[in-house]
């Protein structure tokens, strides 16, 4: 690389985060304002809020001339055509993937590892095979693997976590074996914002030659992401949780693999001829794409991509890194406040329990005060079983958050505690 | 925004934090568990009968205030009353916390502290689990049966 580029890169992300600035790119908040009420939202694990940019790019792709991809020879069609490819390599980009043909849209994170379970994993998946994930994942990380080995007979094996949340890497060492056909591990945990060592696990399965799905859904929005150089078989993450639109998201999967793989489901744009006796179908990635996508969500999609891109993925990450861990410090001096997960390395979640006060009468207290954070199992119930807990609260911050907010929660919280002292 | 001591009442306060009849009775003629699936709010109700009438009610479970404080409330409440006098008690609390057709029509007594409850539209099953379960208690007849809020 160019050393002046370089070094040109690394002043930029020595540059604070304008966090003002940032703030009034997201119309949602001066509404709020606007209205005379308080917004202080710390749900962004659970969805974040969408900046101007993507408004206008979803609104632009009705307001323009609605038209459908890959067929027609119209200029509406072309037009829907580019926008939606656009997006793709946009996507490619954002990733470092080497090819555009390496992204297949989907529904969400959600879908893209019901699309590895079913097209990649079934097929390969016999009685007695095992596939491993780990104690810290998503339900939606568990449970796709969990009805594909039911249905074959095969094990789900689970990589240890240790008290502070922090995955135990040896343990996966024990896991892989002969009969091991596929790892699937989170990169951030959604429930206690634990970053994995995911460069170190994904190393582990290749040395031993077994497929890695890294689900990306709490850790793209967080900083930079190579699958290139992570090495990774197949990564997923969602639209709706990187300031883009809900209903759209990516999966990066290694080219050998999706040529290999068959289609997901059936219908108009994943084929390339069709008659009542045969069907030929497209290469990837529109192999993986029946019918109509979601256009709009992809093109809006891009634009949250290129708006975070826009700001510096480095920066973005010093900004929110500042926050949350004045909010981890800040909780941890509260008497009656106990931290769920003190991990090695934490990114944008911090859950928490308070001594005698339930996490949904917290959660409503904290919502009166103007501060939305999420109560609940977070859908990681073998998360919350490890550590004893029906649930925790969690707050959990994005590239708008600032120190104030951070405040405005610790100070909700206090309250709490004298309502219910 | 009403204000939180709506909602969070002295008397709901005390009852999370010591709630009354909170205990199993091993040898209960019925019983029935409840669940709220989406905030994995558990609770159990114990009922003995004498005739058609409620002789005693105990409950263990695990929750937010508004669900352990409306437990140990509702043990107090139908401790005496008869099968349809309880099944009628929570057709008015239910509609206390609903704004329904019955609401302000009786005295609930200590059971009006939840009132508050009807501005949080999030949290009326945490104020109404124990009492479905109740219900499934009362309707089961012999054995053990379990109540959703879903």
């Amino acid at each position: 690389m160019n050393p002046a580029l370089t070094a040109t890169a690394a002043a930029t992300a020595r540059e604070a985060l304008d966090a003002g600035r940032v703030r009034a790119d997201f119309p949602c908040f001066a509404r709020w304002r606007a209205a005379g009420d308080t917004l202080v939202y710390l749900d962004n694990a659970a969805t974040t809020q969408k900046p101007q940019a993507v408004l206008d790019a979803v609104t632009e792709v009705y307001a323009g001339g609605a038209g459908n991809i890959h067929r027609g020879v119209h200029r509406l069609s072309q037009r829907a055509t580019e926008a939606y490819e656009g997006a793709r390599e946009t996507v490619r980009c954002f990733l470092g993937a080497d090819s555009a043909d390496d992204i297949v849209f989907v529904r969400g994170a959600t879908e893209g590892i019901n699309l590895v379970a079913r097209s990649f994993l079934a097929p390969r998946l016999t009685a007695g095979d095992e596939v491993v994930v780990s104690r810290m994942e998503h339900h939606a990380n568990i449970v796709p693997w969990q009805m594909v080995c039911e249905e074959r007979g095969a094990r789900l094996r689970v990589i240890p976590m240790g008290p502070e949340g922090d995955l135990d890497l040896d343990a996966l060492e024990d896991l892989l074996g002969d009969r091991t056909r596929l790892v699937a591990v989170t990169q951030v945990s959604n429930a206690l914002g634990t970053v994995n060592p995911i460069g170190e696990i994904v190393t582990a399965c290749r040395r031993r030659g077994v497929p890695i799905l890294v689900d990306g859904a709490q850790a793209v929005v967080h900083g930079p992401v190579d699958v290139a150089t992570l090495g990774c078989d197949f990564y997923v993450f969602s639209g709706h949780k990187v300031y883009g639109p809900s209903g759209v998201g990516a999966l990066y999967a290694r080219r050998e693999h999706l040529e290999s793989m068959p289609p997901y489901q059936g219908g108009g744009d994943m084929i390339r001829s069709v008659s009542f006796e045969h069907t030929d179908f497209a290469p990837p990635p529109q192999r993986f794409e029946a019918g109509t996508p979601n256009i709009e969500g992809a093109v809006g999609l891009a634009a949250a991509l290129d708006y975070l891109s826009g700001l510096g993925l480095e920066r973005v990450a010093a900004h929110e890194a500042g926050v949350l861990d004045h909010a981890v410090r800040r909780l941890s001096t509260l008497p009656g406040v106990h931290l769920v997960g003190t991990p090695k390395e934490r990114a944008g979640v911090v859950s928490f329990v308070l001594d005698g006060v339930h996490p949904h009468d917290v959660g409503t207290i904290l919502d009166a005060r103007g501060v939305a954070v999420r109560a609940g199992h977070h859908c990681a119930q073998p998360v919350m079983d490890f550590f004893g807990l029906p649930a925790t609260t969690r707050a959990s911050f994005a590239v708008y958050s600032t120190v104030e907010e951070a405040d405005a929660l610790v100070d909700a919280v206090a309250e709490v505690q004298e309502i219910f002292a | 925004m009403s204000d939180l001591r709506e909602l969070y009442q002295e008397v709901i306060l005390d009852h999370n934090k010591r709630p009354r009849n909170f205990e199993e009775l091993p040898d209960a003629e019925r019983r029935a568990t409840g669940h709220n699936p989406l905030c994995g709010d558990r609770v159990e109700v114990f009922l003995d009968l004498e005739g058609d009438r409620v002789r005693r009610v105990t409950f263990q479970g695990a929750g937010c205030a508004i669900s352990q404080a409306s437990a140990s409330l509702m043990t107090e409440a139908v401790e005496g009353k008869t099968l349809a006098e309880a099944e009628a008690l929570f057709e008015s609390f239910h509609d206390l916390l609903t704004d329904g057709p019955t609401a302000g029509a009786r005295d609930l007594g200590k059971l009006e502290a939840f009132a508050g409850v009807k501005d949080y539209p999030m949290r009326v099953k945490c104020a109404t689990l124990a009492w479905h379960t109740l219900r499934e208690a009362l309707r089961s007849g012999a054995g053990a049966a379990t109540a959703s809020t879903e």
